[in-house]
This record gives structure tokens, C-alpha cells and sequence, in this order.
């Protein structure tokens, strides 16, 4: 089990012209971490992160595109990932913090969330490359295959939340941030 | 009498003016010979089958950050379960996503507003609720509305919905 802040560390550490697309607390989480323009917020309809990921990484088969989904986001699209397996992007790598909870609307439990193996699913959907990542040394290891690996790369992280991050949606939400995204990601 | 279906070529052939290169779909019974089964076959397309109709309302909408443009062509069931999606992507972060939606069960030359069916008729009153634009192509000539439409809603950066009233004519069928 890692901390959620700290495993978000490790990986803005690494990220270079990489798209981020983060949802709710791990949207939080990197917004406070790793501010910077080619990050890519989905907030609004909770589920769809890995949809505008992919979108992204049709679009611009040139840039790596990094998925931070949360578990409850991800059981409300699991088709996403038959429809990720089919399309295939090889710039695409689909992170899951998985801490059985929403964690963003009360922290109740999603059913089954103490059992749910998301890298089993994402294999039986048709994803070859998946697996768990439970220590931040795992973490670390793994980033070279997160951010360059052959995709569609999909890792389950077992986290807990970390120091609590300011939760400005007026930020995350704003005109602006999407036109700067717009502008850094467009970029040749 | 009741005028000519639209062409389901003359609607491809307005997607491609419009630059349009990617489709997500899932299939619908209205447009499935007239539009999705040649756009499968069609190597001007990348075409992206889906699992559910909101995966498309994102994937365009990323699509579009890209700078790609795209449409998700879906039936009124699907725009239907769509409408967090749309409203949270398409409405409040005002971007270009581009629907086609067959209108399955409508009654040929029945607006859809006045359809008995009850998805059809409130698909119009909940664009418009939205303020999401929408033309509805039912007979041979309304083609031409498509590709203004979507240049329209790639330069206001705002979503528009073209609903397709009865199944396009294909100029061949099956897959």
C-alpha cells in the first residue's frame, strides 16, 4: 500500500512532455504535486478519464498520454477497457489508484472494492500489459515501462490517501486551464 | 407523398468535407447499412467501436485537444445515456463534440419533437433545454446541412447533435 501523494511524486519526477489526464482525488493530488500545462483534468461526468485518454492518444500517437484514474471511476466505464484494448495505442498507459473507496463524495466503499482485481479485468479485456504495483519501489521500477513501454500499459496502484490537496475546482475547471492544455498538447 | 431518404453516401461524403477523421460508434438499427457499415470499410476513417455511448462523447472531446476532428454516431437510447456526459463536456467545457444519432423509431415525416415514441420526442426539447444545437436530416437534400453544421460547431467550440429521422439509403448493404 502506498501513500497516493507519494507514489504521485515519484512519477512527477519522471514526467517529461507527457499528457496527464487525472480525475477527482488523484486529480487533486497532481494538480498540487506537478502543476503544469499538459495537464488534462476530467471532472464532471466521473468515469470517463480513460475515454478522454484515449481520444488523446489517438490524436497525437507522437505524445505519450498518462492516465490517473480512480477505482470507482473506472467501474463506472469498464467497457473502456475492451474499447482501449481494440484501439491499441502503443502512447498510452492507464494508471488506477485503487483504494476501494469514493473517496471524493464520502469515502463509502464500492462494492466488492475489497476484492476487485483491476489488472485481472483489464488482462481479461484484452489488455496484455497490466499488473499491480503495492510499494513505491515497484513504483519507481515500473516507470520506465509507464512512460515509455509499449502501450496500452495498464497498472492497478493499492494507495491510500496521502496529505490532504486543495480541491480548487474553479482552477481545475477554468477556460483557461483547458486553453493552455490545449495550446501545450497541439504543440509540435 | 413522402420524399427520398437522405443518401448515406452524400452524408459521408459531407463528414469528409467537414474533415471529419475519426468516427466512435456503437451500432444503431437506423444507420447501420446506410452509414456505420461503409465507414467501417471506409480507409478515410479511423473508426473506434465503443462499449457505451459516453466513452464517445470523451474520446471525441480528446480527439478535439488534439486537434482531430470527429464524430460519435450512436442512437437516441445512447444520446440518452449520454446526458451527464455531454453536459459536463460538451455544454459547461465548451467543446466540439459532434453527434450523429439515428432516430430509431420515429415515424417518417413526423417531426421528432411530435413522435409517439417517447425517446424520440424528448430528444429535441433536451438539446434544446442544453442550448445543444441540432439539425435533423430526414430526407434526400438535408445532407447538405452536415458539413456547415459541424464547421459551425468547430468554430464556436460548442456541440451539435444531427439527428437522423429515418435510415439513410445505402448504396450497398451488409458488411
Amino acid at each position: 500500500m502506498m501513500k497516493r501523494d507519494a507514489c504521485l511524486r515519484i512519477l512527477a519526477r519522471h514526467v517529461r512532455d507527457e499528457a496527464v489526464v487525472a480525475t477527482y482525488q488523484a486529480a487533486f493530488d497532481w494538480m498540487a504535486i506537478a502543476p503544469r500545462d499538459l495537464n488534462y483534468v476530467s471532472i464532471g461526468a466521473m468515469g470517463i478519464a480513460s475515454s478522454h485518454g484515449l481520444g488523446l492518444a489517438l490524436g497525437r500517437p507522437d505524445r505519450r498520454v498518462i492516465v490517473l484514474d480512480g477505482d470507482g471511476s473506472l467501474l463506472m466505464n469498464l467497457g473502456s477497457l475492451a474499447t482501449i484494448a481494440a484501439a491499441a495505442p502503443r502512447n498510452f498507459a492507464h494508471l488506477v489508484c485503487v483504494n476501494g473507496v469514493y473517496e471524493a463524495n464520502g469515502s463509502h466503499p464500492l462494492p466488492a472494492g475489497d476484492r476487485i482485481d483491476f489488472a485481472a479485468i483489464a488482462r481479461g479485456a484484452g489488455i496484455s500489459n497490466a499488473g499491480t504495483i503495492d510499494t513505491l519501489a515497484e513504483f519507481e521500477a515500473a516507470m520506465p515501462e509507464i512512460l515509455r513501454g509499449e502501450g496500452p500499459v495498464f497498472r492497478a496502484l493499492r494507495v491510500e490517501a496521502g496529505e490532504p490537496s486543495p480541491q480548487d475546482y474553479a482552477f481545475i475547471h477554468g477556460a483557461q486551464t483547458r486553453r493552455r492544455f490545449k495550446t501545450a498538447f497541439s504543440a509540435r | 407523398m413522402i420524399a427520398a431518404p437522405p443518401a448515406g453516401d452524400r452524408i459521408i461524403a459531407e463528414l469528409k468535407k467537414a474533415g471529419i477523421g475519426f468516427v466512435a460508434a456503437l451500432p444503431d438499427i437506423v444507420t447501420s447499412d446506410g452509414l456505420l457499415w461503409p465507414i467501417s470499410r471506409d480507409p478515410d476513417f479511423r473508426l473506434v467501436r465503443i462499449c457505451k455511448e459516453d466513452e464517445g462523447i470523451a474520446i471525441c472531446t480528446g480527439l478535439g485537444f488534439a486537434g482531430r476532428r470527429s464524430i460519435l454516431l450512436m442512437q437516441q437510447t445512447g444520446l440518452l445515456d449520454s446526458i451527464n456526459a455531454l453536459r459536463a463536456v460538451g455544454v459547461e467545457y465548451e467543446q466540439p463534440v459532434v453527434m450523429l444519432v439515428g432516430l430509431q423509431g420515429k415515424e417518417p415525416g413526423v417531426a421528432p419533437a411530435a413522435s409517439a415514441k417517447v425517446s424520440v420526442s424528448i430528444v429535441v426539447p433536451i438539446l434544446d433545454a442544453m442550448g445543444v444545437a441540432h439539425r435533423t436530416i430526414e430526407n434526400a437534400g438535408d445532407e447538405a446541412l452536415i458539413a456547415p453544421a459541424i464547421e459551425s460547431a468547430y468554430a464556436a467550440s460548442r456541440p451539435v447533435c444531427l439527428l437522423i429521422g429515418r435510415p439513410p439509403a445505402a448504396t450497398e448493404t451488409g458488411r
